[in-house]
């Protein structure tokens, strides 16, 4: 049960888990953001299917993009399980 | 779900209802005006008639948002649903720039064009994750107000009033200066008169009711932006492939492009050089830069205070978190879409124009030749005679356009697609009445945070602590007619280098705000003295880079070591630095090169845009080293960060509303 812990353990935990989270999200973003275009002219060599598009081009067109608007709504969601798990969230 | 913590009025308990009967009162307007220019109504009347419509519903939503409380002008009362909020920021943060610049970018750049969309986007994951919650919950008016409280007092205050105006305002005068464009294309006003008719267009939103009024008037102008930028392509697209979903269509026109690329190389059309096909990488921008250009715009979002205080406006933390994912969802609706327009585009120009007989060019082109913005063989292309004249002048010219013949202004893509696809001349002022909310919008946004930052910070908080409600009130409108008329008397003088500006200002924002904000949530040990040599060591070098690299390049290449940057493709230098330095004033000639380099020489062969990149991690490097060497923070301050950091509770800023 949350509330036998001491405040400040709570927080240190809380804090702990919210940042684990926020690594976890900065890699993701960092890899769609960053990494995956590195290798653009390999991927480019595959065609995707139906569509036509390159891979590389479509990565940075609308792959990455896709992921970034998905992992926020994810965050959102992570992020206020975490603040409930430890008594942290607002009331609703 | 998004609107079950707002407040009790009428208005907002009914936002889906009234904004539903909005957008069906806008398309009932567009369809209205399409049958009038059917029935002959003629253009100039129709383009009018939008400008003038949209103008007016903009008004009357800034005039029925009045207020007379500090917490409604300044954060709207905090009680803007998330998904509303998603809106307003959608249209905030989306700028003429995006709106009319972004796809013409892409047709240009090609794949390295991306990196603009990559930044643009990216940037929100950051705003969520590391600052934007924690700002919430911190209960600040303004950007500034949380540096001057982490960062004790109002030295570290005035350093971030200081980078709030270096990044915005140069921001509003480009915005203001695209309304005068529009408008003058589309009205056929003259452009100074066009720039401040947009002036009044942006005050009657915001001057009365401050961030409220602005906020639902952005909303309005997000539905009014979103569908007049989606309705072109997805009619070319219906038309051409028989789906109507552009953004998946586009495919097939990409390898079409490089289909033709390589059939108009072999046919003489273009030449090795002027072709650079658009799908292959790093042409435009080394690895490093387009990589650096990520970076720089994804970190700028982040620390940009004109985006960052609309999450001020939720009514709670967990709603500023959501908001932020709809902010990108309605975001990216428009930046995916854009590379279609300019694949569309440039399958266009390369079919229908690339290879066609000088005499028998359509004659949409010339209505943009004439304002300068299409040329051909080097000049204006007007009309066929001044074309043929034109090109006669170039020995050997074969008759027919090359590519290397045919120069487009980057913004013309846009504006121009309904034209191309022959679409009536309603969808043509549809886009404009598109373009003009993108950049009222931004420059909404971007005029109430300067105005709030004087009047707030350094009017109530510096000058006049005790100011009554009335006063405050009074000074922050008084305060946000003069920036506005100083930003519009600048964008009318028509300053070259405002586009570049625009970039700039994301990398000093970066530099100037983001190592104190995330220091400030992220480290309770992060000092005073710490955040505030961080800032100027980060935001000094940033500035540095960019003002020696622009504008005084011989005293960067005499002093400080820069050298020349290489072109992308062939890995030479640009320019000739031993020869340019001998030559007298020489080097004062390159703030005339403009996009997509704004700079010739350089450290690192990094691109000025990018200058964030340099002084961000300095700005951490510093707080980091200050912090340590100093006395940890007191207590009191660490317990503060501790509550930020927990959604529950009262803000920790409690602001006199009364």
């Amino acid at each position: 049960m949350p509330d036998s812990r001491d405040l400040k353990q709570r927080e240190e935990a809380h804090w702990a888990k919210t940042s684990r989270l926020m690594f976890t999200h900065l890699a993701v973003w960092f890899f769609f953001g960053f990494v995956i275009h590195m290798f653009v002219k390999p991927l480019n060599a595959i065609t995707l299917p139906i569509l036509n598009f390159p891979l590389g081009f479509y990565m940075a067109a609308q792959g990455s993009l896709i992921v970034f608007v998905v992992m926020l709504f994810l965050f959102a969601r992570q992020q206020d399980k975490i603040d409930r798990e430890f008594g942290f969230a607002e009331e609703d | 779900m998004a609107t079950k913590s707002a407040g009790s009025s009428d208005f907002l308990n009914n936002l889906g209802r009234v904004y539903g009967i909005y957008t069906g009162g806008f398309l009932a307007f567009v369809i209205l005006l399409a049958v009038l220019e059917q029935m002959g109504v003629p253009n100039k009347i129709l383009g009018y008639l939008f400008v003038f419509f949209t103008l007016a519903v903009y008004a009357i939503i800034g005039v029925l948002s009045r207020t007379a409380q500090v917490s409604e002008y300044y954060v709207a009362g905090r009680s803007v649903p998330a998904l509303y909020n998603g809106m307003a920021t959608g249209a905030d943060w989306m700028s003429a720039a995006s709106f009319v610049g972004m796809a013409g970018t892409l047709f240009l750049l090609g794949y390295d064009g991306l990196a603009w969309v990559l930044g643009w986007t990216g940037g929100f994951v950051l705003v969520s994750i590391l600052i934007g919650p924690y700002l919430r919950k911190f209960g600040a008016y303004t950007v500034p107000d949380f540096l001057a409280f982490r960062y004790g007092g109002n030295f570290a205050r005035a350093l971030g009033v200081i980078v709030l105006v270096a990044c915005s305002f140069t921001y509003v005068t480009a915005q203001i200066y695209g309304t005068g464009l529009i408008a003058s294309r589309f009205l056929g006003m003259q452009f100074e008169i066009a720039v401040f008719a947009g002036l009044v267009g942006i005050l009657v939103c915001s001057m009365l009711g401050g961030m409220r009024a602005v906020t639902w008037t952005q909303v309005a102008q997000y539905i009014v932006l979103i569908i007049a930028y989606l309705t072109p392509i997805v009619i070319l697209s219906t038309m051409k492939y028989g789906l109507p979903i552009p953004q998946l269509t586009y495919g097939q026109a990409i390898a079409d492009i490089t289909a033709r690329e390589q059939q108009m190389l072999s046919a003489g059309l273009a030449s090795v050089a002027a072709l650079k096909p658009h799908i292959q990488p790093f042409i435009n921008y080394t690895p490093l830069n387009f990589f650096a250009i990520i970076m720089c715009m994804m970190v700028g979002t982040a620390s940009l205070p004109h985006i960052l205080m609309r999450y001020f406006t939720t009514p709670s933390v967990r709603e500023a978190r959501q908001s932020v994912a709809w902010s990108l969802l309605f975001i990216f609706l428009l930046y995916f879409s854009a590379p279609a327009y300019a694949a569309f585009s440039k399958l266009e120009v390369y079919t229908n124009i690339i290879g066609r007989d000088l005499t028998a060019i359509r004659p949409w082109l010339f209505n943009w030749g004439e304002l300068g913005l299409i040329q051909i063989c080097g000049k204006n292309a007007a009309s066929i005679d001044a074309i043929v004249a034109a090109c006669k002048a170039i020995a050997g010219h074969p008759g027919v356009v090359r590519l290397q013949d045919f120069v487009i202004n980057t913004d013309v893509i846009v504006l121009s697609t309904p034209e191309i696809a022959g679409l009536p001349y309603v969808i043509s002022g549809l886009v404009a009445a598109g373009g003009l909310a993108a950049a009222l919008s931004t420059a909404d946004g971007l005029l109430l945070a300067i105005a709030n930052a004087l009047s707030h910070d350094v009017y109530y908080k510096m000058i006049d602590p005790n100011a009554p409600t009335v006063r405050r009130l009074m000074i922050a409108r008084v305060l946000l007619l003069i920036v506005a008329v100083v930003a519009a008397a600048t964008a009318a003088t028509k300053p070259a280098d405002i586009l570049a500006m625009v970039g700039w200002a994301f990398s000093l924002a970066m530099a100037g705000n983001f190592p104190a904000l995330v220091m400030g949530v992220w480290w309770k040990r992060a000092t005073a003295t710490g955040a505030v040599c961080g800032i100027i060591a980060g935001f000094g070098l940033c500035l540095f880079y960019l003002v020696t690299t622009r504008y005084f390049p011989g005293i960067g290449v005499q002093y400080f070591g820069m050298t020349s940057l290489l072109n992308p493709t062939t890995g030479a230098p640009v320019v000739d630095i031993a020869k340019a330095m001998a030559l007298p004033n020489a080097m004062e000639s390159f703030p005339t090169l403009a996009h997509p380099l704004a700079n010739k020489v350089g450290w690192f062969n990094l691109t000025n845009i990018a200058c964030g990149l340099l002084g961000a991690p300095l700005g951490f490097a510093v707080i980091y080293i200050v912090s340590k060497l100093g006395k940890e923070p007191s207590a009191e301050m660490q317990a503060y960060v501790d509550d930020i950091r927990k959604p529950r509770g009262r803000t920790v800023l409690e602001e006199k509303t009364a």
